[in-house]
């Protein structure tokens, strides 16, 4: 299978007044399609940096950045949104429900940038929804869920308009270890009977042991990886 | 586009309710600018309505040439005859000219309110008067007499002052005189005056001239024979115009000063509400920059946003306008106000809030609402996304 992400020789530098941080070097990486890489390393390493590139939400000083067979470092910000939209699902730490809008409404959003009629939008997220095992919860709002319940919600909002890769910053960071493992299996799930390729930015070892590869990060550089079962 | 933008407005809107407090700083700020603007403008209104009602286009009133109104205005008595004998002067049935030379003095007399002293018109006028004037009607009493110190007194003044009952006495100066009748002439500024007769007052007061003459006319189209031969007359020098017209003048100057001060003073605080809007939305994109940042990240693109934001701005600012326009009306529409009229003395005239008020106001209160949301949206649209999303 084909390289869904490939980073060249990517740095990423933020300027503060006349001080210049360099977060990221030089740096390499393959992601093949149907992967599930766990991405690690000590706080400050540069992990929701460079899954921020890899995401589409941020651009390289340097290097080039493709996935999903586009050059996302030369995109402009309206192309890249619309990318964005048809290629990433994003899982965040504290899940980023919007609190005014049921668990249905929420999965709904990434739909409201496609085609699909309100009937068909209702049926996907439903769909997605019963994939989280939340069918049941589908008119509740997000305070009326628990943490693991919204981070389900949250998944299947990733998951609804089945984008290319789901990219995952600290998903269980919030979580019990129970929670976690819930969470985890599930990604575990997409990953294994519906393909999905999914990169995941974790501290926990043990949430590292659910993904296929495990990359470690330190100061803003790739250290060698290991492959895992 | 026009989905993501409805669902993204929608949403935002539902979660005003969460932002009450620094959401009512928008609405009570504009319902505060619009009521002062509504109010004040309710004032203009209603006084130039006031103003504009007195007045008929078939009377005329004659003043000395230049004076811009009764009171630095003189008239010689013997030019009386030869003014109400000029062509298109109507004639009662007995054939005589229907006009008087009339004087107008400023008395003071205590307030119902808080018992001061306040100026009210006392006029001087003939035996002429409600041939002269037939929409000034008797309510009670009857008319007052030749040679006697009897006055009749208008429905705005009877309101506005203490004393001026029916069959009371009031005493100027060294006069007493008798009200022995109570009219009203439809809202108009004659309506704020006492009346007498022309003789009496002049005697009391020590005068001997007019200050002006207001003849009724055979039909409004009389009225350029009437001028031009009174103007064209090497006897007299005067100025002759019709009394809409004459009215209108006398009030030009207060109906000014207060769209002024409504405008002004509606301005400034305008300026006030603005920042207090702008505070709030930027207080409300800052409150949701991590959902609008999630949005972006979703792939929603910047528009949307910009329209949530104007959206919130414009509704809250509607509410205000709507708002601070109910409560003028409520407190103020129809209230008697009193100002200093024509003759510098009391003229009652009631705020009028009429619906092109109240338009004005939700202009004002939506144009707030823009600018105050104009920043706020350029910054939600600008918003980092990456920063937004690591922001706890
Ligand atoms: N906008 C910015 N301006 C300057 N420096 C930044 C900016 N964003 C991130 N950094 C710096 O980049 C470095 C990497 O940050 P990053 O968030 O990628 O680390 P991380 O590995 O995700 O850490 P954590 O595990 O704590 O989430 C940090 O030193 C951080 O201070
Ligand atoms: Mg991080």
């Amino acid at each position: 299978m084909g390289n869904i992400v490939s980073l060249r020789k990517v740095a990423k530098r933020y300027t503060r007044g006349k001080e210049v941080v360099e977060v990221l070097h030089s740096l390499d990486l393959d992601i093949a399609e149907g992967d599930f890489v766990a991405l690690m390393g000590p706080s400050g390493s540069g992990k929701t940096t460079l899954l921020n590139l890899i995401g589409g939400l941020d651009r390289p000083t340097e290097g080039e950045v493709i996935v999903a067979g586009e050059h996302i470092d030369r995109l402009s910000g309206a192309a890249l949104a619309r990318w964005r939209a048809r290629h990433v699902g994003f899982v965040f730490q504290f899940y980023n429900l919007m609190p005014m809008l049921s668990a249905q409404a929420n999965v709904e959003l990434p739909l409201l940038l496609t085609h699909l009629s309100a009937a068909q939008r209702r049926a996907n997220a439903l769909t997605a929804l019963t994939i989280v095992g939340l069918a049941d919860r589908a008119r509740h709002k997000p305070s009326e869920l628990s943490g693991g319940q919204q981070q389900r919600v949250a998944i299947a909002r990733a998951l609804v308009a089945d984008p290319t890769l789901l990219v995952c910053d600290e998903p269980t960071g919030d979580l019990d270890r129970r929670t976690a493992d819930e969470i985890l299996g599930l990604l575990q799930v997409l990953n294994r009977e519906h393909g999905k390729t999914i990169i995941m930015v974790t501290h926990d070892p043990k949430a590292a042991e659910y993904a296929r590869r495990q990359l470690h990060m330190d100061k803003g550089a790739l250290v060698d990886g290991q492959q895992v079962s | 586009m026009l989905k993501q933008t409805l669902a993204v407005t929608l949403m935002n809107l539902r979660a005003i309710p969460q932002r009450l407090g620094t959401s009512s700083v928008i609405v009570i700020g504009i319902a505060g600018v619009v009521a002062v603007l509504v109010s004040v403008l309710a004032m203009a209104t209603g006084f130039h309505q006031t103003v504009a009602n007195s007045g008929r286009a078939d009377r005329a009133i004659v003043l000395r040439g230049g004076s811009q109104a009764e009171v630095n205005s003189s008239i010689a008595r013997d030019n009386l005859l030869t003014i109400l004998d000029a062509p298109g002067v109507r004639k009662d049935a007995a054939g005589r000219p229907i006009g008087c030379g009339e004087i107008v003095t400023i008395v003071n007399l205590p307030t119902i309110d808080d018992g001061n002293l306040s100026n009210v018109t006392l006029r001087g006028s003939c035996g002429q008067l409600a041939a002269l004037r037939p929409e000034l009607k008797l309510i009670e009493g009857r008319l007052f007499e030749p040679a006697v110190r009897e006055l009749i007194v208008g429905a705005g003044a009877a309101q506005q002052f203490r004393g001026v009952t029916l069959g009371s006495r009031i005493s100027f100066r060294d006069s007493d005189w008798t009200v022995v009748g109570i009219f009203s002439s439809g809202g108009d500024a004659h309506d704020s005056e006492l009346i007498a007769d022309v003789d009496t007052v002049q005697s009391a007061f020590r005068r001997s001239l007019y200050q002006s003459v207001t003849a009724l006319l055979d039909a409004p189209s009389s009225f350029d024979a009437f001028k031009d031969a009174l103007t064209t007359n090497p006897t007299l020098t005067v100025d002759v115009k019709r009394e809409p017209e004459y009215y209108a003048e006398q009030s030009k100057q207060l109906t000014k000063l207060l769209n002024f001060i409504a405008y002004f003073v509606g301005g400034i605080m305008a300026i006030g509400a603005m920042f207090g809007a702008l505070n709030t939305m930027y207080s409300a994109v800052s409150s949701r920059a991590r959902e609008i940042a999630t949005l972006r990240a979703i792939g929603f693109g910047a528009v949307p946003v910009v329209i949530s934001v104007f959206a919130e701005a414009l509704l809250l600012a509607l509410l205000g306008g709507a708002l601070g326009a109910a409560l003028a009306w409520l407190f103020f529409n129809g209230n008697a106000v009193s100002t200093l009229g024509a003759n510098f003395s009391q003229v009652v005239f009631r705020l009028t809030v009429t619906p092109g008020i109240v338009v004005s106001g939700l202009w004002l209160a939506l144009f707030i609402g823009l600018l105050g949301g104009l920043f706020p949206a350029v910054r939600a649209a600008r918003l980092p996304v990456v920063d937004a999303l690591r922001a706890q």
